[in-house]
């Protein structure tokens, strides 16, 4: 029991250190030091409490026996991570988003087709599309382009949604500046919608990849070829290899993560102009 | 609203059109194969004519569509197996108890992080990190745990309903985290004051000034909620081996190849995510009447 009692005390200092930080230190740091330790009081009592309990490895191993798996097993970790995020997930994004993309700014030339388009779209993006993977499997086969089909279904409307309110969003003033510098309607779109729209864009772009890495998992669990992480998970599960299961979890919220942090820093470069983005003074 | 029903009738004109001709250009081939096996030649009338009716199409036309929906809500006894109704209910069971769980979840971390700091520091980034974790990648896993446990029996439950629930809270307590932190937070400086210089206590200024103006951003994330709950009942019984429910529909007719119970099921799916929608509005309108709200 000893290991729990260590962890239990681990926990209480990590809060006790969180505690003074947040009462005390303010800057870039104080931002970073109590979510880290919070994380790892996690993982310490977490492993604390399965060599306490002598929890079975079926049921939840402990996190050094998962970083054992991922250690030993880099190689099919590796391929299966290319086959789901790289082939299915991020060509499925950026087909998505790009079609939104283009059909919103067509559908932004007619007022009717906007006013109509935003409460359907709404209502389709609230929609759990995810069952559209049997069909899209069906249809595209076991390979990487039916998880990209999934993604592209997935993404599309979300996008699209944010993209048509957000070329909207333009000032009636700035407009009406762009027309008094007799601009045409493609220099006010580049030069003034479009970046006026950014922010909402890139508020869709963001769901989107949560939704990318959920659609490309879940369209294989329908069927998929003998790689890929969904794959590996349901075959894993089945044969209680559960440290596998978590490898895979952990690289599966590893790249859900960065895949979100990448775009929202492009998002920053974007748009640093946004109050939204602007640092704190 | 009136003003918005011409605009939409149009758009669901389009994405008709779009889909009826999509359907003559998906099943066209099977059209010709057929023909060609009995060496007949197939004109244009006829191929739009075939397209529209076959039993096992690779796209089913709306209309078909429909009547397999029809089919499956009215045309079957609600306690059925066959029945959209009953399976539509035994997801709605589970989306429910997931989203109720959910919103005692983000409600109250939200709480814990508006008053305490420690708690914003160090449960936020984590929450904002969750949501970034494809929980799928879970759903096998909480299905084994919650069975090798038998949580659900320990609570008088099925564990399927147990696993379920979990995935859908997951799903949903987000959204109503980041509304009722922000609820929380939109009194000014000026009321908050004003509850001072009134000597309210720290449970009065919540009961009477915090948590009614957090209303609007509560139900607001609510519908947001509700959706994402929805998703996460079908997406729970996706790899799980689910025997009943919308997603197990699914699973079923696309392993047995019944195009037409996938699609109705999916659209079944879509009528549960307008009615809980519809649901979540009318609780709106109704706590906004009994707050005493003017339109």
């Amino acid at each position: 029991m000893s290991g729990l009692w260590l962890a239990i005390v681990f926990w209480i200092a990590a809060w006790g250190a969180n505690v003074w930080i947040a009462r005390r230190a303010r800057g870039r740091l104080a931002g970073m030091v109590p979510p880290v330790l919070f994380g790892l009081a996690v993982l310490v009592l977490w492993e604390g409490a399965v060599r306490a309990f002598a929890v079975p490895e079926v049921i939840l191993p402990a996190p050094s026996v998962v970083v054992a798996a991922i250690g030993a097993n880099l190689g099919t970790l590796w391929g299966d991570f290319v086959q789901t995020i790289v082939k299915g997930a991020f060509s499925g994004y950026a087909m998505g988003c790009g079609a939104a993309l283009v059909v919103a700014v067509l559908v932004d030339r007619s007022p009717v087709l906007t006013r109509g388009l935003l409460p359907v779209g709404n209502f389709v993006a609230a929609l759990p599309i995810v069952g559209v993977a049997p069909i899209m499997v069906t249809w595209f086969g076991f390979g990487w382009q039916s998880k990209a089909a999934v993604v592209f279904a997935m993404v599309f409307f979300p996008v699209l949604v944010n993209a048509v309110a957000g070329l909207t969003a333009a000032d009636r003033m700035h407009r009406d500046l762009m027309r008094t510098y007799a601009a045409g309607y493609w220099t006010t779109l580049f030069k003034l919608r479009l970046p006026s729209a950014a922010p909402f864009i890139f508020n869709g772009l963001k769901i989107a990849t949560t939704l990318a890495v959920i659609g490309a998992i879940v369209a294989e669990f329908f069927g998929s070829p003998t790689r890929g992480m969904g794959f590996r998970i349901s075959t894993a599960v089945g044969s209680l290899a559960l440290p596998m299961v978590w490898a895979q979890i952990f690289v599966a919220a590893l790249a859900g993560t960065l895949f979100y942090g990448f775009v929202a820093m492009i998002e920053r470069r974007v748009t640093f102009w946004h109050p939204s983005q602007r640092v704190r003074g | 609203m009136k003003g918005k029903a011409i605009p939409v009738l149009i758009v669901l004109g389009i994405i008709l059109v779009i889909w009826y001709l999509c359907t003559v250009w998906m099943n066209a081939a099977w059209v010709y194969d057929q023909a060609g096996r009995t060496g007949r030649t197939v004109g244009f009338g006829e191929l739009v004519q075939a397209t529209m009716v076959q039993e096992r199409p690779m796209l089913p036309a709306p209309h078909q569509v429909a009547a397999a929906l029809w089919d499956g809500i009215a045309g079957q006894a609600v306690t059925s197996k066959r029945s959209l109704v009953y399976h539509g209910w035994v997801t709605m069971e589970a989306t429910l108890a997931g989203f109720a769980l959910g919103i005692v979840l983000g409600v109250s971390l939200a709480v814990g992080i508006v008053y305490f700091r420690v708690m914003e520091a160090t449960v936020m980034p984590w929450a904002v990190i969750s949501q970034t974790i494809p929980i799928v990648a879970l759903a096998p896993m909480i299905v084994v745990l919650s069975n090798t446990l038998s949580l659900g029996e320990a609570l008088g439950l099925e564990n399927r309903l147990v696993s379920k629930t979990i995935i859908s809270a997951y799903l949903s307590f987000f959204p109503v985290l980041v509304g009722m932190v922000k609820g929380l937070r939109s009194p000014d400086a000026m009321q908050v004051d004003q509850l001072a210089t009134w000597n309210a206590s720290g449970w009065q200024s919540f009961k009477y000034l915090r948590l009614p103006s957090s209303m609007p951003y509560f139900f607001a994330s609510l519908k947001v909620a509700i959706a994402a709950a929805l998703v996460g009942a079908i997406v729970g019984e996706l790899p799980t081996g689910a025997v009943e429910g919308l997603g197990a529909r699914m699973l079923v007719a696309s392993q047995f190849g019944q195009p037409l119970l996938m699609w109705a099921s999916l659209f079944a799916a879509a009528l549960v995510a307008g009615m809980l929608i519809l649901g979540v509005g009318a609780i709106q309108r109704a706590a906004d009447r009994a707050m005493g709200v003017r339109p």
